[in-house]
């Protein structure tokens, strides 16, 4: 086990964009680590390079204190689940976890031990004798984590492991996952572009978009505290509302939207952003802040439902950082969603009133996109 | 009778769509009427030759051909085997046949590996250079490979024969083709696992490669031992020839034993349809094994 840091790490592929741009992070030695982001970040690619399936085109990484940038994979004692196992299909289950061993010259009464030893940890010992084809998806599933585990590695890295799989086994081995991060204590990397995965399995999050790192910090931490508009909007489901407003006075407006601002606002234009858990149904005489919204489609979820449907005031892109296209020009009416409590009874066409929770409105440069606090 | 018509109506339909894969437990289909011809005309020859290996001399001489023999004379083949040193034509050929199978697998394997996965300086260009000599004939290379042959000490020797034939272009581009299909994950996942390139080939690559190395195997194996230019060219005593070569000492400048050659043809020919038998039941296990690739 070791601690694995990325030091100004950038990737660029031959006549391609840059895939990673100068990328430092530091992961603690046993810290579940998240790397999220949209497809195309560079996450997968971060994650190849620890693994050295990539090489870094300038910067260093290092697993343990030892620099491994330009190790070849075998030496840098690091194991990796796929997103599609990539277990070895001639081989039986059992030839699978003690392949890595084998090349490893580890004595064979020692494979052995260890193979029956994370088998009867995974559930596998009935499976040992079958091959790759003969499994379901959560069995081939196991075999991957048991195949990494088993090699006793520095640091385990996972490559969207579970987008495979059907909703419920995902869930099942999400907290199987947890237990077994928990049991083994090893470094973890894991990248996924999963909301619900990034929130509930990692210690830490880092969300990354265009090859840039975002923010790093506790799934609560960034989902709280966002540094920029990507951020705010990438991580919580559904999507934080970000509507343009102006800032007057320490006041800011977005649509009918008044708010006194939390922190300091330069005048001028700025993102609002709003949580759909930050809103609620306002009753007749609520102090708060509050939007007339109109119901266009209610989704019920039991508990709670999710309403879409539009206020007065426009809609702020969280695409890109450039001031154009954060104020890009859209409809004369901004499309929002509320999580409201279940309970209630609203129909499509509704206009009801909606009430923000003081102290929830997120405010944003309109021009860098970054958080104003 | 509806359902009938309709069963065989799904069947056909069936059939076009995995024309090979589908076990045909029907007794007819439409498309016996074309191929029964077809095999028919395939057969003849063979059916030919072993009736006139069992003929005698005379009748083996004879036009129009004697499709049936008055008796048949197995002797030929005891005949046959004493007139030539068929033993040593037998194991030149399997020496020369045997040789090439396992060169080819190995070279061609290495070969075709690193064209398919390693990143080198112009290894596109090397490749494209390799495959146009497929389209190079062999007569224009016959005198710089023989002058190599000799001056390698080889000539009239089965050495001469293997050495030039170890490792073929098509062989190359048949293995990097099957092998750039392979899922790179599995190969990345070796890696990692502690594997080296040449542990992954072995390992990895080509035990999940098994349909495309028993095809080149049936193929290199039938090129050699049906290999007679060659051998033609650098073998000069009968005890160093192959069976190709051998069997046309039964053709002289006067007279040829038809009946005689054709007796050692069929004998020449038994080792090659054991080998596609056996070859052909690998193949199919092989077949079953990539249906479980994920």
């Amino acid at each position: 086990m070791a601690d694995v840091s990325f030091q100004d790490v950038t990737k660029v592929f031959p006549g391609d964009a840059t895939a990673i741009d100068r990328l430092t992070l530091d992961i603690p030695d046993g810290e579940f680590m998240i790397l999220v982001g949209p497809s195309g970040c560079g996450k997968t690619t971060a994650l190849r390079l620890v693994a050295g399936l990539e090489s870094a085109t300038s910067g260093a990484i290092t697993v343990g204190g030892r620099n491994i940038t330009h190790l070849s994979p075998k030496d840098r004692d690091i194991a990796m689940v796929f997103q599609n196992y990539a277990l070895y299909p001639h081989m039986t289950v059992y030839k699978n976890l003690a392949f890595g061993l084998r090349q490893r010259r580890v004595a064979k009464a020692e494979i052995d031990r260890r193979v029956r030893e994370i088998s009867t940890m995974l559930g596998l010992n009935e499976l040992l004798r079958r091959r790759p084809g003969q499994l379901s998806g959560g069995q081939r599933q196991r075999v991957a984590m048991g195949r990494a585990l088993v090699r006793e590695p520095k640091a385990f890295l996972l490559d969207e492991p579970l987008s495979n799989l059907d909703a419920k086994l995902r869930v099942q081995m999400r907290a199987e996952l947890k237990r077994l991060h928990q049991q083994f204590g090893v470094t973890t990397i894991y990248v996924t572009h999963d909301q619900v995965e990034a929130m509930t399995l990692g210690d830490r999050l880092a969300v990354m978009s265009a090859g840039k790192l975002q923010q790093v910090g506790t799934p609560q931490d960034v989902y709280e505290k966002p540094t920029n508009v990507f951020v705010a909007h990438f991580i919580g489901s559904p999507p934080m509302n970000l509507l343009k407003g102006t800032a007057a006075g320490g006041v800011v407006r977005a649509g009918d939207l008044e708010s006194s601002t939390p922190a300091p606002v330069p005048d001028g234009p700025c993102v609002v952003g709003l949580r759909p858990e930050s809103l609620s149904l306002a009753g007749p005489d609520d102090a708060r802040a509050g939007l007339a919204f109109e119901v266009e489609v209610v989704e019920p979820l039991g508990g709670e439902l999710l309403a879409h449907g539009s206020i007065g005031g426009q809609l702020a892109s969280p695409e890109a950082e450039e001031e154009e296209l954060l104020l890009a020009d859209t409809a004369a009416r901004a499309r929002i969603t509320a999580r409201l409590d279940g309970r209630l009874r609203l129909r499509a066409g509704d206009r009801v009133r909606l009430a923000v929770h003081p102290g929830e409105i997120y405010l944003f440069d309109a021009q860098t996109g970054a958080a104003i606090r | 009778m509806e359902a009938g018509s309709m069963l065989r109506l799904d069947r056909a339909i069936d059939l076009d769509a995995v024309p090979e894969k589908r076990p045909r437990h029907w007794p007819f289909s439409p498309w016996h009427l074309f191929l029964i011809p077809l095999s028919a005309a395939m057969l003849l020859p063979l059916v030919w030759s072993v009736v006139t290996s069992l003929e005698t001399a005379a009748e083996a001489q004879r036009f129009p051909p004697v499709l049936v023999p008055k008796s048949l004379q197995f002797g030929n083949y005891v005949n046959a085997w004493q007139a030539l040193p068929f033993g040593h034509f037998f194991l030149n050929s399997f020496l020369y046949s045997a040789a090439t199978v396992a060169g080819n697998l190995l070279f061609c394997s290495l070969a075709a590996y690193a064209f398919a996965r390693l990143k080198f300086f112009g290894s596109n260009v090397l490749f494209v250079l390799l495959l146009v000599t497929l389209m190079v004939p062999f007569q224009v290379v016959i005198i710089p490979t023989f002058l190599i042959v000799r001056h390698l000490g080889l000539i009239d020797s089965v050495g001469g024969l293997i050495v030039p034939n170890l490792c073929g272009v098509f062989g190359i581009f048949l293995l990097r083709q099957f092998f750039m299909s392979l899922p790179v994950q599995l190969e990345e996942a070796a890696r990692i696992d502690g594997a080296s390139r040449l542990g992954i080939l072995f390992k990895i690559v080509l035990p999940l490669s098994a349909p495309v190395l028993a095809t080149l195997a049936i193929i290199q194996f039938m090129w050699s031992w049906n290999d007679f230019l060659w051998p033609l060219i650098i073998i000069t005593t009968p005890e160093h020839s192959p069976l190709q070569l051998g069997l046309s000492m039964f053709q002289g400048a006067h007279v040829t034993q038809w009946n005689l050659l054709m007796a050692g043809t069929v004998m020449s020919q038994i080792p090659m349809l054991a080998v596609f038998l056996i070859a052909q039941r690998w193949f199919i296990q092989s077949i079953a094994y990539t249906g479980i690739k994920q």
